[in-house]
């Protein structure tokens, strides 16, 4: 690995879990403050000050938590296949520990979309659920999910966990793109798109910001919580290296520096 | 503010339910999200200290 010239400096660094662990400690803190502000002022603005919808009144609300936890279960899945293709591929340690630790947070993300959906389906459709296109992509999204964690529970030898899963995880990336286009491909009771990259959104303003601004506080808290599980998992498989000795001798009760 | 009092606020023009669990869900799962890696670091790191403690002993 050390005589390919063409990989930045960065990847290597990435690569260390001693690196990775210190690094991601300095960000921590601040990713969990921005986490914090964006969470609380997207949500009171989302409940309180963001107009209702002209047709759907105030389930409409419901909206800033279901978008932005569906669009992070799809980036959380992208993120957790390609850690664990770059794990398989570069056999790269912190790799497979970031790929691990995505799958709780995604399900749990996936949860978040489908139940949420739910609630919101029953005032606004008169169901709860129906087997719409996009409703069923997303809960084989959260049964990907499922059989991911299932691989890395199942094996007891990590490193065979890790390679079954992240083919799995991979073979389960066609999911993605159905997920997406699931609204354009088949008729579906599900409304299209909010965002999209090239077109403007067909809210208004004071609708659709607080919608990003819940999204990236969405964003922020996963990057918390996978730093958490990531940290956790780097002490926990690290524990016989020098450093980390050093640091639970050194801060026995938290393993804080 | 969109709404003329907090009662207003709190009955969500007859969808208070809906709103109101859909908030709740998502706030609980995101809490738990955080709460268990800090729960399960304090065990970890509380097991790993033990251990470097009883090696430290045995030598």
């Amino acid at each position: 690995m050390a005589g390919t010239k063409w990989m930045p400096r960065w990847f290597y660094q990435l690569a260390s879990p001693r690196w990775c662990y210190e690094f991601t400690g300095k960000l921590l803190p601040w990713c969990a403050a921005v986490a914090g502000i964006l969470l609380v002022v997207g949500m009171v603005w989302a409940l309180a000050f963001a107009p209702p919808d002209y047709q759907q009144g105030n389930s409409f609300r419901i909206m800033y938590i279901h978008v932005p936890s569906a669009i992070l279960a799809q980036s959380c899945y992208m993120m957790m296949a390609i850690a664990g293709a770059i794990g398989l591929i570069w056999k790269m340690k912190v790799a497979d520990m970031v790929a691990y630790s995505c799958a709780p947070i995604g399900a749990s993300m996936a949860v978040i979309a489908l139940v949420t959906g739910a609630i919101w389906g029953k005032p606004t459709w008169g169901s709860w659920w129906v087997w719409d296109a996009r409703l069923t992509s997303m809960l084989i999204l959260l049964f990907l999910y499922m059989g991911v964690m299932a691989m890395y529970a199942a094996m007891e030898n990590e490193a065979m966990a890790a390679k079954a899963a992240s083919v799995l995880a991979l073979v389960g990336l066609v999911n993605i793109p159905i997920i997406k286009y699931s609204v354009d491909w088949w008729n579906t009771l599900h409304q299209p798109a909010t965002f999209t990259l090239t077109e403007k959104p067909a809210m208004p303003a004071e609708m659709w910001l607080p919608l990003l601004v819940m999204v990236i506080g969405f964003y922020c808290f996963f990057a918390v919580s996978l730093m958490m599980r990531l940290r956790n998992e780097i002490i926990r498989r690290e524990r016989r290296a020098g450093w980390v000795r050093d640091l639970i001798v050194a801060y026995p009760n938290t393993g804080k520096r | 503010m969109q709404f003329s009092s907090f009662s207003d606020f709190l009955m969500m023009d007859g969808h208070a339910l809906y709103v109101w669990l859909s908030y709740g869900i998502a706030i609980t799962i995101v809490i738990v999200n955080v709460a268990l890696p800090i729960l399960s670091r304090k065990t970890l790191v509380n097991n790993l200290a033990r251990r470097i403690r009883r090696e430290s002993k045995q030598q």
